[in-house]
């Protein structure tokens, strides 16, 4: 199954603003995509309780995997994201 | 019949409208018992879900800035498809829709509680979107601030922060709780928005629903079912005294000329402007815990500078004191508070938290002293929560090494009052925050609603360390200033000026009416008024003995 690995970029981590842009590209997408903390269990993309609930910092690694047509394009624009330092940006 | 209920007026003003009650949170029933159809189960809760995630949109489209972002989150977690799926998961199990809520709620509510404090303001969240999808299903009124859709007068127990982030100032005419105090969230926010508002008023809560009522937040009185005349004439008198208000400008004076400092609080950049346009001498108190706020690392030296310049260009050619990272208690940070202390308010909190981080302070005075090198105000640094004179020492030590013309402590702390002539001769000035001033020197816990007459400004043995602490100023010819709630008070404003405070720092609403006391009094006559607070058996005896006074 296509994955990638990507620190998270923004500081404040996978909390607050850059969650819910995160969660609502993942909502775009036509496929599913999971989100894992490296070693963790996999959650929905699109369920921002769980993204949240992950509690990634900034520079932790996360693990996106997503399955079907259109995979790789959906996982190279999230990972693009949780990359970029979200909350800085205005 | 017109009923007059009394409480604690917090923040000044008159105003009259209908009465909206904030409905408390619904009861779930403990012994909901399922239909036996898990399809018309889940129908239901995908129903509530679905309708309090539509109202919470609608209202996010109609919300200012900050609250539309709060209310938009809110609709996403409402939307949340793994909440759903685990709500469908409980219904088919053979639970009742209720039950299925709320425990699937609380499945992410201990995973998100589990990540630590700077959580705390999404699972409010979180909390508040339940009680509202148990509220849809069982057709009770709904909890939170009330929208009726037309201006009215907020009545609630007392409002938590998670509150306070989606009121509408345009709405809400006043505020009149049923219980908290003169500190609490419910006091600060409506002197931050300059709605009149009213606590510890009890009754408040029965009254009924579109009820007019007339709300004064300087006397504290709450009249239910005035008539239209009592209005009329208590906002017509409430008119004429803004407009003599208005009439006196300027830096703040005795009517013999003694200069006093007023200043104002701020607690962040968002309240920037209106602050700046205050008829100030400046920032008595610049609060910097929102930069670390809500977050799990802080903030980098870059983005603090940024903040710290933006607020010091706004005051350019003023002054502008900050106080230094004022974390724990009820402030508590995930990378600085220490976990379980059995009693965080005497525990590792204000500038004892730079024991264990002595990184955070350094760079947060690097950054103030970057901003301030690059501006034209006047910056002053304190620190919060000294105790000791040898703290002092070290701390005034540390902020002129960075270049920092003026170093400065919080006397918070009762032994930092008592030992102000040694804390004074080894600082550059003292700023006393009353609120917590109060809750130490009298074992009374700040948020503790039913010992506000302990928690009040106008007691005595409160007011003789205010007393000590700016005798050893004067001796030493050091500014000391108050930073707390109680100066905004224009009566006790009279009190600390003889008492030999050189400096009050308040809300900005606060400013006019302080600075026309201040003009239509002499220092003596404040010195004698002084006298009569100090030689009073409690607060209510003092505040009486000043009022009486200047009204003679």
């Amino acid at each position: 199954m296509p994955e990638r690995r990507v620190a998270v970029g923004s500081k404040v981590g996978l909390h607050a603003r850059p969650a819910a842009m995160f969660v609502q590209a993942a909502a775009k997408q036509p496929v599913k995509v999971t989100i894992a903390k490296a070693g963790g269990d996999p959650v929905d993309a699109r369920s921002i309780l769980s993204v949240l609930a992950l509690d990634a910092r900034g520079g932790d690694e996360v693990v996106l995997v997503a399955e079907g047509d259109g995979a790789d394009e959906a996982l190279d624009e999230l990972a693009a994201l949780v990359a970029r330092d979200l909350d800085s940006e205005e | 019949m017109a009923e007059s209920l009394s409480g604690i007026g917090v923040s000044p003003g008159v105003a009259a409208g209908p009465v909206a009650q904030m409905a408390p949170p619904p009861v779930v029933p403990t012994d909901a018992t399922p239909s036996g159809d898990p399809d018309a189960e889940n129908q239901a809760a995908m129903a509530a879900m679905k309708a309090v995630a539509t109202s919470l949109e609608e209202r996010a489209a109609r919300a200012p800035g900050e609250a539309a972002s709060v209310l938009a989150a809110q609709a996403m977690m409402a939307e949340d498809p793994t909440l759903a799926s685990k709500v469908t998961d409980g219904v088919q199990a053979g639970k009742a829709a209720i039950t299925a809520v709320v425990d699937a709620f609380e499945e992410f509510r201990a995973m998100l509680a589990a990540a630590g404090p700077y959580m705390a303001e999404r699972v409010a969240d979180l909390d508040d979107l339940r009680n509202r999808t148990i509220a849809t299903l069982l057709g009770v009124p709904m909890p939170g601030v009330p929208d009726p859709g037309h201006p009215f007068v907020l009545v609630a127990l007392d409002l938590a922060p998670a509150d306070t982030a989606t009121l509408d100032a345009d709405r809400v005419r006043a505020i009149v709780t049923e219980e908290g105090g003169p500190t609490s969230h419910t006091a600060i926010l409506a002197k931050s928005l300059g709605i009149p508002a009213v606590v510890t008023c009890h009754g408040a809560t029965a009254i009924p629903e579109g009820e007019t009522v007339l709300v004064d937040g300087t006397e504290g009185s709450v009249i239910v079912a005035p008539d239209e005349a009592t209005v009329t004439e208590a906002l017509d008198a409430e008119q004429r005294k803004l407009a003599a208000l208005q009439a006196v400008s300027g830096p703040g004076r005795t009517s013999d000329g003694h200069p006093v400092q007023l200043l104002v609080n701020i607690a962040g950049d968002k309240d920037l402007a209106p602050a700046a346009a205050a008829d100030s001498e400046g920032v008595g108190l610049f609060r910097t815990e929102f930069l670390f706020l809500d977050r799990p690392n802080a903030p980098t030296l870059e983005e603090q500078q940024a903040v710290y310049q933006r607020v010091f260009d706004a005051f350019a050619g003023r002054k502008v004191v900050v106080r230094t990272l004022d974390a724990g208690a009820d402030k508590p940070l995930e990378f600085v508070t220490v976990p379980d202390e059995p009693n965080p308010a005497l525990g590792v909190r204000g500038l004892r938290t730079s024991r264990r981080h002595p990184e955070l302070l350094e760079e947060q005075l690097t950054a103030v002293a970057n901003a301030a090198a690059a501006s034209e105000a006047q910056v002053w640094v304190m620190a919060p929560m000294v105790s000791t004179t040898a703290e002092a020492a070290a701390f005034a030590e540390q902020v002129r090494g960075h270049g920092l013309s003026s170093g400065g402590v919080m006397v918070e702390v009762p032994a930092a009052a008592i030992r102000a002539r040694h804390v004074a001769a080894v600082c550059d000035f003292m700023s006393i925050g009353t609120n917590d001033l109060s809750q130490y020197t009298y074992a009374a816990d700040r948020m503790a609603g039913e010992l506000a007459d302990l928690l009040d400004a106008w007691q005595p043995a409160l007011l003789d360390l205010v007393r000590m602490t700016a005798e050893a100023g004067k001796a030493l010819g050091k500014p000391v200033g108050v930073c707390g709630e109680a100066a905004s008070d224009p009566l006790l404003a009279l009190v600390f000026v003889g008492l030999g405070i050189t400096s009050l720092s308040m809300a900005p609403v606060s400013i006019p009416g302080v600075r026309a006391a201040v003009a239509g009094h002499t220092l003596a006559e404040c010195r004698g008024l002084a006298t009569l607070a100090l030689d009073a058996e409690d607060g209510r005896d003092a505040r009486n003995a000043v009022r009486a006074a200047t009204r003679a």
